[in-house]
């Protein structure tokens, strides 16, 4: 009836949703109910702490730092802004065997590749190969978009100038004669930035592309020059470039130089003496920072972290702990639901 | 069309601005200029009768859409942020992007803008588009045309129940005497029906009305929203003028009622009527919360500066430290470096844009989405649901829902808000002996049973009229006719009920089973005096009389009636109409009669179908009842018509009362139900039938009308037969004794002396149980006297000056020597639920005042029966005539009371006190100088009951209490009177029941009983405030744990300004990843199950005053957030330190960390997880994953310099992520967490003993609340209201009325100030 559709036309629906007694779980936090919680989460992160704890204890870490601002350092030579290709020496030793595979980095602090505007600086276009690019950068490369002749600069940019030119050679001493470690330079950087993100322009020979552009101001070579020993690794796919251009987070950090992984030395280092002949090439003076060079081999959490299996050990045992107090409290504040 | 010069365009809308603007508006007939163009038209420049509420156009919308969001200040702050970004020294990444948020939130505010428009503007179509009927002259009649085509100058026709589309000058009605009778509801709320006079002798209108008769110029005043003023005059050709005033105006809105049609002079149209200018339309309420929160946004925002200025700082420092040029300090295109103060004073401005976010930009919009939803939770509660009117709860204010949880004062109106508005009689006194009327007594108790089982039980248990007894035409009763009598009265009941929504009608109040010793009396009587024919009327018949006569009720006829359709749905089937007519045809000789109003109800009639089950159900003959049950269902009454037959019940079951007040009605209702039936009234006579079935027509010769003062009204008409003058006066019982002379049939009772000794013991009777009393009075008044006094009151009533006084005067001059009759009790029932509502609001901290246009001893008894005021409470009593007496009075009663509650030993047994106050009294007490101690006395009473108070001092009172105590404020009311006070608190309520809609068009909430107030605030205001008070708090928490991350980054990257997480991904975060979770909980989070908070009101305490949302839970929450924010950036910082990590696969963890601390932080803030906050909850991560893991898939070159490609896809690869992840969010969270689980274990609050107890199984937590009811002393056994009886010890300790109106200004008021100081300490004493 047509009445009764009118009597009931306002009539709220009466459902669980609307009448708001959807079925809920309503957890009570007191207590007596979050003991066994505590006491898991506590027994879990203790676990997963003594694990971080022991790997990270495995790991072994070796920094040598060579900026040279003190006069007894072999490099002080080589810090005075003056002097160019200066070569120094780091002779160093190993006690036991330093397991492989070894990791070889180079370390720089007080560097702020974080810094905005340097972040800014670089054309993603340029570095993605595209030749429209290479004639005229992106305005934010800008003071390095183009050189006083008005050249455009390839690759243009802030990022891309600053890369950091030390070179490194590591020498086993056997018997008082050099052996230099075999040092594997691929892989380095990021699968993505080497295949994706990075590409050359599909011009041969390299050095075509880059017709009509100048160098980095503070590149001693141009861009397809970089690796003068292997063709492959030239232009914007350069692993070390690449690895420059994946600005660090903070401004103490290291960068990835080299894998050790070949020959004598795929195993690690044995022990004995090294030497390390260092191309002393980049300023630090400017930023008061400092150049180090780390050797570290790895885990599967990655470098020596021994921050956070402590921290996991010490949250561990807060929560044992705190699952303790809970305890007490339960027992004297229970709440009274049979009254 | 021709063209018109420019400039006469200008000139005639120059004309038209003046002929608006002024003062008197010159206004003639449209129709001899019909079908000329526009600039002939005589009265083209008022405007025409379309109206338009729309505050948009469909061209402008964009712009002023904006400009109106633009008033709003933080949108302002966030262009302004917007635009900021496109400055290029502040080195903003994409400026582009950062307008999208602000867009975004502005096109969702746009959009519900839009839609509400809409609505407005679908609704103004429907009504311009009604149809209605104007004189045309080329048709020669009214033509259909709509109301959109009304212009003024226009006659307009209206019908029966019609409503009318402009403000009119009545012309012609189909009434003979020109009345027209409207019903103004839809206006004032006043249900009762009003008489409209027709302006005569401007038209022919004999035969037929002809409006092109109309020649004369119609001069009205500029239109004003007064609607209950108006003036104009006519002025026909030859000079003459006829005044009109608003007895001559039908307004638009209004329903004609009781007259087949009307015709109107259209004077104001359109926008310019006056119900059109009483629409002010919605006012913007801005809740307390939300006062409160903008203050915290301007905290956020000096928080912001200050970060800002720390950066600025710190990036000032770190370049005054660089001891050189390094190669990552980036110079601009001329090479040069900016100097440190310059770079820093930019970097001001980077921050700002940075963390921007810190200022919760969606807070706004967040905010009225979680009141949406809360509106759509109120307004579906079933609760709330009214089944009579099939009426939910109507949220008007939008934006104030949270308010409902902090109410602290309760102001109510008394008739129709505590009380249904409907007058029951219940017992009468006659000649000094009381007729208890129990059998009515025992109906009304069943009345209240459920409506199923309603109607049989009232006819089972009506007892058999004794003999074929009141059955007034006794002399040739038979079976049959008994029968008749019966199927009559349930068929009016029936049909009562069928017009349930209209006032007066129910069978509560029409309905009166008579007393079965009153009825052998009056039949008795009635023989009697017809044997012997005596001049002298049995003062039974003659108090019957009174109730019938003296009075201003109008009758109305059945065809008439307002009807709705029927709520009483059974038996739709059960019969066929058109069956039944050929038997009819047989059967009744009013077949033709029958026929002809059959033809004039098009709608099948209800009436009809329901009387012949009924019949066919109980008696035989069915064929022979259902024509007569026909008839009595249908046939049109005709009030001059002679008696049907000796059937005059039947007859007079058609009969409609409609009175202006709900107690007049009630007593002509009593009076009926004992045979003396009000059958007519006109100005100059009164038609009654008898029981006997003889209708008297009664000459009035004047209606001394109501007044304040006299507090009475008499009605002197001619006897019929006895030729006398008779004066029946009515009034309040002090108003009437004073003024007795000697009884009244002295000569036919022994004990006369005692008859007004009596009557008022039977009136203190009465008004103990909370009954309205009237006494009843005759006086015959000699032709001599008659004919001087009759010069007397026609000098006073033709006096230009002072002309009330002077009739008030002659009215006192004739109300002298009255013999009394009786007195009457009627009932102005409690609504349901009334007292048990009002103690649970007690108990829920909140002071409920009872503000009452009604005399302090009827609100008193009220405030008794709904537990307003308990025995053993403490009442003062205060009224005083002058401002002296009241600044003593005030004092002293301030001093007692705080010596009463400091009082030690009256820790425990301390009755609550209650001050009961007269309007008089309540006018001086608010005046500046004695506000404060008023208020100061009023804070310690529970309970304030104010009398006799005006409109206007109830919005007053409201406004003093809530300036004065900075308290919430609660307004409740259902009538025109209640409006001021509505709109003056921070929340009214209306009431849409008896009193039509002005309540409810100006409250903010509108509910069909009292008591769903209950659930309103305990159960909804509870929620909808701690739902809001923790999303707010969450919010502002939210933003500023995630901002913070790129605070302390800023620590590590020279303060420049880098972020280190994507910059689409953080507007994602804003906006998708954990937008959803805190507006769910808005809505949804459930703390306390309402039948917990039912149970327990006390829990409603907790939102009062400052409630939840305070300055402590802001700062407790902002300091959680800062030491999340360094958790969640400083744990991955150690973590990462000394790693060759890139800024973005940094930010990555930091991202995620946040979304999981921010989410399980509002889960432990969640009481109660349903279906949705799963799914919502668990939605958002899969969103962030799903979501950041394609963006950065896809994105290889984009957004510089953040180029997100496959950062989280390797940092998921990464197990050292994982164990960051936990550890943060498990550090982040852990002391909230603690602190909640110590909290809540060492010293839980109520609340959350509440959800302990809420989470027992239901019988169990009954059996617990009931306990502790019991313990606490709570008298909740007795819930019923009329079951508990009001208490007979109070005593009104003063008159406060002036016994005469001319002693008023002198009595002195020491006396007063005695008794109440007596009063007072009665209580301690007992």
């Amino acid at each position: 009836m047509v009445k009764q559709e009118q009597e009931i036309a306002s009539r709220p629906d009466n459902t669980a949703f609307t009448q708001q007694r959807l079925p809920a779980w309503q957890p009570m936090l007191s207590a007596g109910i979050v003991i066994p919680g505590f006491v898991l989460i506590g027994l879990a992160f203790i676990g997963i702490g003594v694990a971080l704890f022991v790997t990270s204890q495995s790991i072994t870490v070796m920094e040598l730092d060579y900026t040279g601002v003190e006069r007894t350092s072999p490099c002080f030579r080589c810090s005075d802004p003056n002097v160019k290709n200066c070569v120094c020496q780091l002779d160093f030793s190993i006690a036991s065997l330093f397991k492989g595979p070894v990791f070889f980095y180079y370390g720089l602090t007080n560097y702020f590749q974080n810094y905005r505007r340097y972040g800014v600086s670089k054309d993603d276009d340029q570095l993605s190969g595209d030749l429209d690019s290479f004639t005229s950068p992106s305005d934010t490369c800008s003071p390095y978009e183009y050189d006083s002749n008005n050249k455009p600069i390839v690759p243009c940019g802030s990022v891309a100038n600053s890369m950091f030119n030390d070179t490194f050679k590591l020498y086993q001493i056997v018997n008082g004669t050099k052996k230099q470690v075999p040092f594997d330079g691929k892989g380095i950087a990021w699968w993505t930035d080497y295949n994706v993100k990075y590409r050359n322009p599909s011009v041969t020979p390299l050095r075509d592309a880059f017709n009509g552009t100048v160098k980095p101001l503070f590149w001693p070579r141009p861009a397809y020059e970089l690796d003068p020993s292997d063709p492959a690794n030239n232009g914007f796919i350069n692993q070390d470039f690449l690895v420059w251009m994946r600005r660090a987070a903070l401004p103490d950090f290291r960068k990835l130089y080299r894998r050790i992984t070949e020959g004598d030395y795929a195993q690690g280092l044995p022990a004995g003496n090294y030497s390390l002949e260092i191309a002393y090439n980049y300023p630090v003076l400017s930023f008061d920072g400092r150049k180090k060079v780390v050797l570290s081999n790895v885990s599967w959490m990655g470098g020596k972290n021994e921050f956070l299996g402590i921290a996991y050990l010490v949250i561990g045992s807060l929560c044992i702990v705190m699952s303790i107090i809970m305890l007490i409290v339960y027992a004297k504040f229970k709440f009274p639901e049979e009254e | 069309m021709t063209w018109r010069s420019p400039l006469a365009l200008l000139r005639d809308a120059l004309r038209g601005q003046r002929a608006r603007e002024k003062e008197l508006r010159n206004l003639v007939s449209n129709l001899p200029y019909e079908g000329l163009e526009k600039g002939k038209q005589p009265n083209r420049h008022f405007p025409g009768n379309a109206i338009k509420t729309t505050k948009y156009t469909l061209l402008l919308f964009i712009p002023m859409n904006l400009f109106e969001q633009f008033h709003r200040l933080a949108n302002i702050y966030f262009v302004g942020l917007a635009i900021l970004n496109f400055v290029p020294v502040v080195n903003a990444f994409q400026p582009e992007v950062a307008l999208i948020p602000i867009c975004i939130i502005m096109a969702l505010t746009a959009l519900k803008d839009a839609w509400e428009d809409f609505r407005r503007y679908q609704s103004d179509r429907k009504l311009n588009n009604t149809p209605c009927l104007i004189y045309s002259r080329k048709e020669k009649q009214f033509m259909e045309r709509r109301w959109k085509d009304v212009r003024v100058g226009d006659f307009v026709k209206v019908f029966c129940n019609e409503i009318v589309p402009a403000d009119l000058l009545l012309l012609h009605t189909s009434d003979p005497n020109g009345v027209c009778h409207i019903e103004t509801a839809n206006l004032d709320g006043e249900t009762n029906l009003k008489q409209r006079r027709a302006m005569s002798g401007l038209c022919i209108s004999d035969p037929e009305f002809k409006p092109e008769s109309f020649d004369s110029l119609v001069v009205c005043e500029r239109p004003n929203n007064n609607l209950n003023h108006f003036k104009c005059y006519a002025e026909k050709p030859d000079k003459e003028k006829v005044g009109a005033g608003i007895e001559s105006l039908l307004l638009r809105g209004c329903t004609v009622r009781n007259t087949d049609t009307a015709v109107g002079f259209v004077v104001y149209a359109g926008h310019e009527t006056k119900s059109m200018l009483n629409n002010n339309g919605p006012r913007y309420k801005r809740s307390k919360l939300e006062r409160k929160l903008n203050i915290d946004v301007i905290f956020c925002v000096i928080l912001l500066f200050a970060m800002c200025l720390v950066g600025s700082l710190g990036h000032f420092v770190w370049l005054q430290k660089q001891p050189g040029v390094p190669p990552y300090l980036v110079a601009d295109s001329n090479g040069h470096l900016d100097s440190p103060g310059l770079s820093a004073f930019y970097m001001f401005f980077t921050m700002i844009i940075l963390l921007q976010v810190l200022i919760p930009i969606s807070l706004y919009v967040s905010i009225e989405l979680v009141k949406i939803g809360q509106i759509f939770f109120i307004a579906n509660d079933i609760d709330l649901y009214d089944e009579e009117t099939d009426s939910r709860v109507q949220c008007k204010a939008l934006n104030i829902t949270e308010d409902l949880g902090q109410i602290e004062y309760i102001f109510s109106d008394k008739t129709g808000t505590l009380t249904e508005n409907k007058m029951v009689f219940r017992r009468c006194s006659i000649m000094g002996t009381e007729y208890a009327h129990k059998e009515n007594a025992v109906r009304l108790a069943v009345l209240e049973e459920p409506e199923e089982s309603e109607e049989d039980v009232i006819f089972n248990q009506q007892p058999r009229p004794p003999k074929t007894g009141w059955s007034l035409d006794s002399e040739d009763a038979n079976p049959e006719e008994t029968q008749h009598h019966h199927c009559s009265r349930r068929k009016s009941k029936v049909a009562g009920n069928a017009q349930s929504d209209v006032a007066f009608s129910s069978p509560l109040e029409t309905e009166v089973i008579p007393d079965r010793k009153l009825l052998q009396q009056i039949s008795r009587a009635e023989s009697s005096s017809g044997r012997s024919g005596s001049r002298e009327m049995d003062p039974y018949l003659e108090f019957f009389l009174a109730l019938a006569i003296c009075n201003t009720v109008v009758v109305s006829m059945a065809t008439a009636q307002r009807r709705r359709m029927s709520v009483f749905s059974r038996s739709h089937q059960a019969s066929n109409p058109p069956d039944t007519l050929p038997n009819l045809a047989k059967m009744s000789g009013s077949l033709r009669r029958f026929i002809t109003s059959w033809q004039r109800k098009p709608k099948r009639n209800r009436i009809f179908s329901e009387d012949s089950v009924i019949e066919e159900d109980h008696f035989n003959p069915p064929v022979k009842t259902e024509g007569s049950g026909a008839i009595s269902g249908l046939q049109t009454c005709s009030l001059h018509a002679p008696s049907q037959d000796g059937k005059p019940a039947t007859t007079s079951d058609n009969l409609s009362y409609e009175a202006e007040s709900p107690d007049e009605a009630a007593l002509v209702y009593a009076a009926k139900a004992y045979g003396f039936t009000l059958m007519g009234r006109t100005p100059n006579s009164v038609t009654v039938s008898l029981p006997s079935g003889k209708e008297l027509v009664f000459e009035v010769l004047d209606t001394l009308a109501f007044d304040s003062v006299r507090k009475r009204m008499s009605i002197l008409v001619r006897h019929p037969i006895t030729k006398e003058y008779v004066l029946y006066s009515k009034g309040a019982d002090y108003a009437i004794m004073e003024l007795l002379g000697t009884p009244y049939a002295e000569h036919l009772c022994g004990k006369q002396k005692s008859i007004a000794a009596d009557t008022q013991r039977h009136l203190d009777c009465y008004a103990r149980e909370g009954l309205r009393t009237l006494c009843f009075t005759k006086k015959v008044v000699s032709e001599k006297e008659y004919e001087s006094w009759s010069v007397n009151r026609q000098r006073a009533l033709a006096a230009m000056e002072n002309r009330e006084e002077l009739t008030m005067d002659t009215a006192v001059q004739l109300e002298t020597n009255l013999s009394l009759l009786g007195a009457t009790g009627i009932e102005d029932r409690l609504q349901e639920g009334v007292p048990d509502t009002i103690v649970a609001l007690r108990e829920a901290g909140i002071q409920v005042w009872v503000l009452t246009g009604d005399k302090p001893e009827t609100a008193v008894n009220i405030g008794y029966a709904c537990r307003l005021l308990e025995e053993e409470d403490l009442v003062i009593n205060m009224s005083c005539k002058n401002t002296l007496a009241c600044t003593s009075i005030l004092d002293c009663a301030l001093e007692e009371v705080r010596r009463y509650s400091n009082d030690p030993r009256n820790v425990d047994t301390t009755p609550d006190i209650s001050l009961v106050i007269d309007g008089r009294t309540l006018t001086m007490a608010l005046s500046s100088d004695l506000q404060e101690r008023f208020v100061d006395l009023a804070k310690h009473c529970r309970t304030v009951l104010c009398c006799r108070v005006t409109p206007l001092q109830k919005s007053r009172v409201v406004k003093v209490v809530r300036e004065k105590l900075k308290v919430m404020t609660l307004a409740i009311g259902d009538g025109a009177n209640d409006v001021n006070m509505i709109q003056a608190a921070d929340i009214g309520i209306g009431i849409s029941g008896q009193e039509g809609m002005q309540a409810v068009m100006a409250s903010d909430f509108a509910i069909s009983h009292f008591k769903h107030l209950k659930k309103l605030l305990l159960v909804h205001g509870h929620w909808c405030y701690t739902r809001l008070a923790n999303m707010i708090i969450y919010f502002f928490y939210k933003n500023v744990a995630y901002v913070n991350l790129l605070f302390w980054y800023q620590f590590f990257c020279g303060f420049s300004g880098t972020a280190m997480i994507d910059y689409w991904l953080m507007i994602f975060f804003n906006l998708f990843f954990t937008s959803v979770p805190p507006i769910m909980f808005g809505i949804m989070d459930k703390d306390i199950s309402a039948e917990m908070l039912l149970g327990v009101p006390e829990l409603y305490r907790m939102g009062q005053g400052a409630g939840e949302y305070n300055f402590k839970t802001f700062w407790i929450s902002m300091l959680d957030a800062f030491y999340q924010s360094l958790v969640c950036f400083f744990i991955p910082y150690i973590a990462y330190r000394d790693s060759d990590i890139d800024v973005f696969t940094f930010g990555t963890p930091l991202n995620t960390i946040s979304l999981f601390t921010i989410l399980l932080h509002l889960s432990i803030e969640i009481k109660a997880w349903t279906v949705v906050h799963w799914v919502i909850i668990l939605g958002s991560v899969a969103i962030f994953f799903i979501v950041t893991l394609a963006y950065s898939g896809t994105c290889i070159t984009c957004n510089p310099p953040s180029n997100p490609y496959w950062i989280l896809q390797t940092q998921m690869a990464d197990p050292m992520f994982y164990l960051i992840c936990v550890i943060t969010t498990v550090v982040a969270l852990l002391p909230r967490y603690i602190f909640h689980v110590l909290r809540n274990s060492i010293a839980p609050s109520p609340l959350v003993q509440a959800r302990h107890l809420d989470k027992l199984d239901p019988s169990t937590r009954n059996q617990w609340i009931k306990e502790w009811r019991s313990f606490r002393g709570g008298g909740q056994g007795k819930r019923s209201g009329l079951s508990t009886p009001p208490s007979p010890t109070l005593e009104m300790p003063v008159e406060i009325l002036p016994q005469s109106p001319t002693a008023s200004d002198i009595t002195g008021d020491e006396f007063t100030l005695n008794v109440i100081t007596e009063n007072y300490q009665r209580p301690l004493h007992t």
